[in-house]
């Protein structure tokens, strides 16, 4: 593998070929705030939040940092006035939908972005995937997918397949940054397939206590006004 | 009703991931609509999950997930036709066949649609039936014209 030196924030880095510079970033402890991105799924590009300035050949460009492919002599910059207004307007953007996710609370704070901005939306998901590409990539299950688009876009879960599988996975709740994830799983169960919580219950109050795999207990953000 | 035909669309793509979104439209154009039934066949036989299925079906406009009437009605609704008075044209279908856009009668004979734009701007207004393009209509054509549709 052929190293390549690139510089992040002016620290020259080396990576090899065909990493992202988010991963050669990340190699050397400067941190790019994500919210779509996991290291066991494909990079998607989704959030746009890992966004970068980019000074190729003299050339400033903005890009996100997750799917760009390091070259050698390229200059990154994951700060500068034009980054954080754009990563600013994103998070407005997001918490229209989600506003008191607690990564975006977090990510609010630090780029001072103001959370009725824009009209609530209240979806509560962000679209950033990774229920998805992880039951997908990790899981092989498919048991949650997008339907719809564009405005109207949301995950669901298929009620046949959740039956089955859900109950001994719930990986996808710790992943999602807003537990939407866990909440349309809920629904589905209340809807199609009623009384497992129920029947799970009965089933082991004798038996010799399993590792409870309820549901992952949401601790409450405090409501930033 | 055409469950052979459905079938075979199903064998001739079998184990063909990649020609998804070829037997969606093949299904759609034979049944009009994509009962789930369908698609959870369609998932098995082309090794494609469930969900991706879904994803797609529900993306585009093309597919419906519910049933459609026999004949499908479109009114233009773009710039030409509305100057030529495709407003007044949608409102006389929507009285004659009872429906308003995007909906299908009880007895399943019409869904209505509107596009923009449905690109014969130089026949404006426009109304299509069943992919039959009738051009230049007045309120009152649009009623014989449907009443030719069963």
């Amino acid at each position: 593998m052929s190293e390549i030196v690139l510089n992040i924030d002016g620290k020259e880095v080396a990576a090899s070929a065909g990493m992202t510079v988010l991963q050669a970033a990340q190699q050397a402890d400067i941190h790019i705030p994500t919210l779509c991105h996991h290291e066991k799924l494909e990079a998607y590009g989704g959030c746009r939040l890992c966004i970068v300035e980019v000074e190729a050949r003299g050339r400033k460009s903005y890009v996100v940092s997750c799917l760009y492919p390091v070259e050698p002599g390229i200059v990154v910059r994951t700060r500068s006035e034009k980054v954080d207004k754009i990563r600013k307007v994103l998070v407005e953007e997001l918490m229209a939908h989600a506003p008191d996710a607690p990564e975006l609370v977090r990510l609010a704070e630090e780029y001072g972005a103001d959370r009725h901005r824009f009209d609530k939306e209240t979806s509560f998901c962000v679209l950033c995937g990774l229920c998805v590409r992880y039951c997908d990539e990790v899981k092989h299950k498919n048991a949650v997918g997008f339907i719809e688009n564009g405005a109207v876009r949301e995950i669901s879960f298929i009620p046949e397949i959740a039956a089955k599988e859900c109950w001994s996975c719930q990986e996808c709740f710790t992943l999602c940054p807003t537990s939407y994830a866990q909440a349309a799983y809920l629904l589905t169960e209340a809807l199609a397939f009623p009384g497992r919580r129920e029947a799970h219950s009965h089933a082991h109050a004798h038996a010799t206590p399993e590792p409870e795999r309820r549901v992952i207990p949401i601790t409450p953000v405090a409501a930033t006004a | 009703m055409c469950e052979q035909k459905i079938d075979a669309i199903i064998e001739k793509y079998r184990g063909q991931p990649g020609s998804l979104i070829h037997a969606l439209v093949e299904i759609q154009h034979e049944n009009h609509w994509l009962p789930r039934e369908v698609l959870q066949r369609l998932a098995d036989a082309l090794e494609v999950s469930f969900s991706q299925v879904m994803q797609i079906a529900s993306f585009y406009k093309t597919f419906s997930l519910t049933p459609k009437g026999r004949h499908e009605v479109h009114v233009c609704s773009g710039m030409t036709c509305h100057l030529r008075g495709a407003a007044k044209l949608l409102a006389r279908v929507e009285e004659i066949t009872g429906l308003k856009a995007g909906e299908t009668d009880a007895d399943s004979r019409f869904t209505l649609e509107t596009g923009a734009c449905l690109g014969s701007c130089s026949i404006a207004p426009e109304l299509i039936v069943d992919g039959k393009h009738y051009g230049r209509m007045t309120p009152d054509q649009a009623e014989a014209v449907l009443k030719s549709y069963e």
